[in-house]
């Protein structure tokens, strides 16, 4: 599988470039052109669930472990924020940072754990775990209600003049966070600490014979996607307004694995890109909707088996074919 | 003085004894060759000393402390570097980024620093560039550093290991056999490249199967046979030991 | 006292499904290293084949019995040939990735053809009888049955035949078999489709009690992860002691600690092993 070396950046190499500005100003734009709240609301759950990969891409991408637990933070974020706010009064803007840190904290636990297990038993505890999060949440019923579920789960609090109650201002506080996000990840892969977890991915023996704390590494990587999944999931809390156990449902986990396999593993926009394509399309074509997981289950396979660098990495050989052309 | 010890070191799989009590002492400063027909032992000697491998009995003694229940990358940080018998590198990273990652022990910038772009980042990583390109012209990879690994040649690859090894700046150096695979101009150059590195102060344990390399570079030479140390002296006592010449020309 | 005896006849029922899957995914781990993810969708598939052809067909159990494990052998064939054989070089992560893409896809196709609903399927043997003084629906006997004949043909098979012992021996030592001219390839092959045969007939052979729905593989396909990891992948031996011995404790369990938290069990006791032995419990031996 190819993935994303970037080759030596330093931190000063300039900006993220002209593309991911040109990107942003076209998101910035979007809103403003689409018919109606509809397509809206589609493109704010999109941007949460692109939160969502990126943290699956952390892990499996630059770290390449297969953790299938990623629902079950999903689902923890999710219910911190639904939970606090109904039960405890708590402000969306206390109950996010909450949701955040107790995700991080259970993922630096769990990961510690699990991450002793390499490769297949890796995989098979984090699907695990990932099914306990979710049984316990659908059967602690005095906590979370259970099927039932919990309802009416207010949004954000208004910051300054600034009011998050429609859904054009929701759709633009996703993007912040998902602009957030990117910015935070691309960071990460281009410092000391993300060469590292590349390397842990690529020969985790010889990454260990020149010093690196490879379960430290791995484990960061495993906290650092946890976080990201509880950004994504109280978002989800607080934007949807009511949440239901399914929100931790494994199968969140396979479409995040979807999106970020179409977009590319390892890279950088690859995660972003796929949730947009797949879950978009599926949104927007009713002829998908209605036979999704069938289409799914035979992109994953045809992906892994044809393109398994997804769209990022078709780009990159066509570039580089080009290139080699050239010379 | 005496930069590494063990003791009565062993290393069982089920049961064969790979390392069969073997006892080491090898002095600060010095180029010491083990050698030893194949099967020996020597790589798992090497892989229990730098802890790839847990021991299964003894001890070790790195620069005054005992290491024999440390981690592989932990005895990396204290001052162990070594290089693989196979090649093994990281994908397709590029040579800089290689040994970019070797120098990650010797810097402090966590993901905070990370993920704000602190100073301390910036100052890190350009030291890790400088050191990089110093030990890659060493090495003698200038001009390389941007190419990916896996497209160099087989000894430039193995230069580059060294390289990644050397830049972390260690006080031991375990070489696995690095002219396995290379023509007998490519190894003068190697020995000169390790007489470089002794000369700059690095103690070096090296594994050899090519004669001339062990009996040019190392003062003292151990034999290893079947596990056990048979032999241990200087070139010209080994030449003549009628021990050595038993293990490789008589039973095997 | 009779509680306790349904509850250990329970336990022995459930068992011997989760016994069948298992061995089933141990046998494919064993030999081609490949956690398939998609297991128990061929489990269900078996279910629902029979369910159509006894329910909307109106053909005679056995004879639906017969031609759902065929059919399902034939799949699991395909399987390997069409999506694990390409991957066979490919880094483990892809196969896993495959393997979860097959899964989701199977769910789907069920689902799209039959509909979510559970279904309910008949069988000939719904009349009450006498086992060992217990009031049992005489199916469950047959099903006691029939799974214990087909784990003694499965022993047969892999220790009396020659298509057996190249079985074994690639478990064991896949470049080793190469050397000594075992066609690891067909091995793959078979292999495949002996797993997805029991996963049949596990399938048909529970359809009857629980009730047939497109979800029921994927809760299985996890129970026998937990029973193979823990009894060791690869491990015949560990595949029936532990689907039995899981069975048994979720049935227990169920009844007698938390009926709630019953599905827990297998998952709960997977953390808890790998906790303490992050390499499962036992090495790999077919």
């Amino acid at each position: 599988m190819a993935l994303l070396h970037p080759t030596a950046h330093t931190p000063r190499s300039g900006g993220p470039g002209l593309v991911p500005w040109a990107v942003l100003v076209a998101a910035l734009i979007l809103p403003l052109g689409l018919p109606n709240d509809y397509y809206l609301e589609i493109l704010t759950q999109a941007y949460v669930f692109a939160i969502s990969a990126c943290g699956l891409n952390v892990i499996l991408g630059l770290a390449g472990q297969l953790s299938l637990a990623h629902s079950g933070f999903f689902g923890i974020g999710a219910y911190a924020v639904a939970l606090l706010a109904t039960k405890a009064g708590v402000s969306f803007w206390l109950g996010l940072p909450a949701g955040i840190a107790l995700c991080a904290l259970s993922g630096y636990v769990i990961g510690s754990i699990c991450l002793r297990s390499k490769g297949h038993y890796f995989a098979i505890f984090t699907m695990a775990v990932g099914i306990i999060i979710h049984l316990v949440i659908q059967k602690w019923e005095s906590l979370t209600h259970g099927h039932i579920g919990v309802i009416g789960i207010p949004g954000p609090d208004p910051v300054g003049p600034i009011s998050f109650d429609s859904t054009i201002a929701r759709s633009y506080l996703a993007l912040f966070f998902l602009a957030l996000t990117a910015v935070a990840i691309t960071r990460l892969v281009r410092s000391p600490v993300g060469r590292t977890l590349m390397a842990v991915r690529e020969n985790d023996m010889l990454a260990e014979a020149v010093g690196v704390d490879v379960m430290a590494a791995k484990r960061t990587a495993f906290t650092i996607s946890a976080a990201l999944a509880g950004l994504a999931g109280g978002l989800f809390a607080g934007f949807i307004g009511f949440l239901g156990p399914e929100s931790a449902n494994v199968e969140m986990t396979f479409n995040m694995l979807l999106y970020v396999m179409v977009g590319g593993i390892g890279s950088l926009s690859g995660p972003i890109a796929g949730t947009f394509i797949v879950y978009g399309l599926s949104q927007v074509l009713a002829v998908v909707q209605q036979c999704q997981m069938v289409i799914f289950g035979l992109a994953l396979v045809v992906l892994i088996r044809f393109m398994p660098a997804g769209l990022a990495g078709a780009l990159r050989s066509l570039v580089r074919s080009r290139v080699a052309r050239a010379q | 003085m005496t930069l590494l010890e063990t003791h009565r070191l062993r290393k069982s799989f089920g049961g064969l004894c790979a390392v069969d009590d073997v006892d080491l002492a090898v002095a600060a400063g010095s180029i010491t060759g083990i050698i030893g027909p194949n099967g020996a032992g020597k790589t798992t000697l090497f892989n229990v000393i730098s802890r790839a491998l847990p021991a299964s009995s003894g001890r070790i003694v790195f620069n005054g402390d005992d290491v024999t229940s440390l981690q592989a990358h932990q005895v990396a940080r204290l001052g162990i570097a070594r290089t693989f018998q196979a090649t093994t590198l990281f994908g397709n990273a590029t040579a800089l980024d290689h040994v970019l990652v070797g120098y990650r022990q010797r810097t402090r910038a966590g993901l905070i620093d990370a993920l704000l772009r602190s100073n301390r980042l910036t100052r890190e990583e350009d030291e890790a560039h400088d050191a990089a390109r110093d030990v890659l012209r060493i090495a003698g990879l200038s001009g390389h550093e941007a190419r990916r690994a896996q497209d160099l040649t087989q000894e430039q690859q193995k230069r580059l290991a060294i390289a990644i090894a050397l830049v972390a700046k260690p006080r031991l150096l375990l070489l696995d056999e690095p002219s396995a695979g290379i023509n007998t101009d490519q190894t003068r150059g190697l020995i000169t490249l390790i007489e470089q590195i002794a000369a700059a102060g690095v103690t070096i344990l090296l594994i050899e199967h090519q004669m001339q390399v062990v009996m040019q570079l190392c003062r003292r030479i151990m034999v290893l046979d079947d596990g056990k140390k048979i032999a241990e002296g200087t070139p010209e006592e080994i030449r003549h030991d009628p021990a050595v010449l038993d293990a490789y020309l008589g039973r095997h | 006292m009779e509680l306790l005896a349904q509850q250990v006849l329970n336990g022995l029922v459930t068992g011997s499904v989760y016994s069948l899957v298992a061995l089933g995914l141990t046998l494919i781990y064993g030999t081609m290293h490949v956690p398939n993810f998609a297991h128990g969708q061929l489990f269900m598939f078996g279910a629902y084949l029979s369910y159509a052809l006894v329910m909307r067909s109106g053909l005679h159990y056995w004879a639906a019995m017969a031609i759902a494990v065929v059919t399902l052998a034939v799949a699991g064939a395909v399987l390997e040939r069409v999506v694990f054989r390409p991957l066979r070089n490919a880094p483990h992560l892809n196969s896993m990735i495959a393997a979860l893409g097959v899964m989701l896809f199977l769910e789907a196709v069920a689902q799209n053809i039959w509909g979510p609903e559970f279904r309910y399927m008949e069988t000939p043997y719904g009349n009450v009888i006498s086992f060992f003084g217990l009031p049992v629906a005489a199916h469950r006997v047959i099903l006691l049955a029939a799974a214990a004949a087909s784990m003694i043909t499965l022993l047969l098979f892999l220790t009396r035949t020659t298509a057996g012992a190249a079985i074994r021996a690639t478990a064991q030592d896949p470049e080793g078999a190469l050397l000594v001219g075992i066609d690891t390839s067909r091995v793959a092959m078979i292999t495949f489709a002996i797993s997805a045969a029991m996963a049949a007939v596990a399938g048909v052979l529970i359809a009857p009690i629980s009730l047939v729905y497109p979800a029921m593989g994927a809760l299985v396909t996890l129970k026998a992860f937990v029973i193979v990891v823990l009894g060791g992948m690869g491990s015949v031996t560990g595949a029936l002691i532990g689907g039995y011995l899981l069975a048994l404790a979720e049935s227990l369990g169920g009844t007698y600690v938390s009926a709630t938290y019953q599905d827990l069990v297998a998952f709960v006791v997977l953390s808890l092993v790998f906790t303490f032995r992050p390499a499962g419990l036992f090495k790999a031996s077919v």
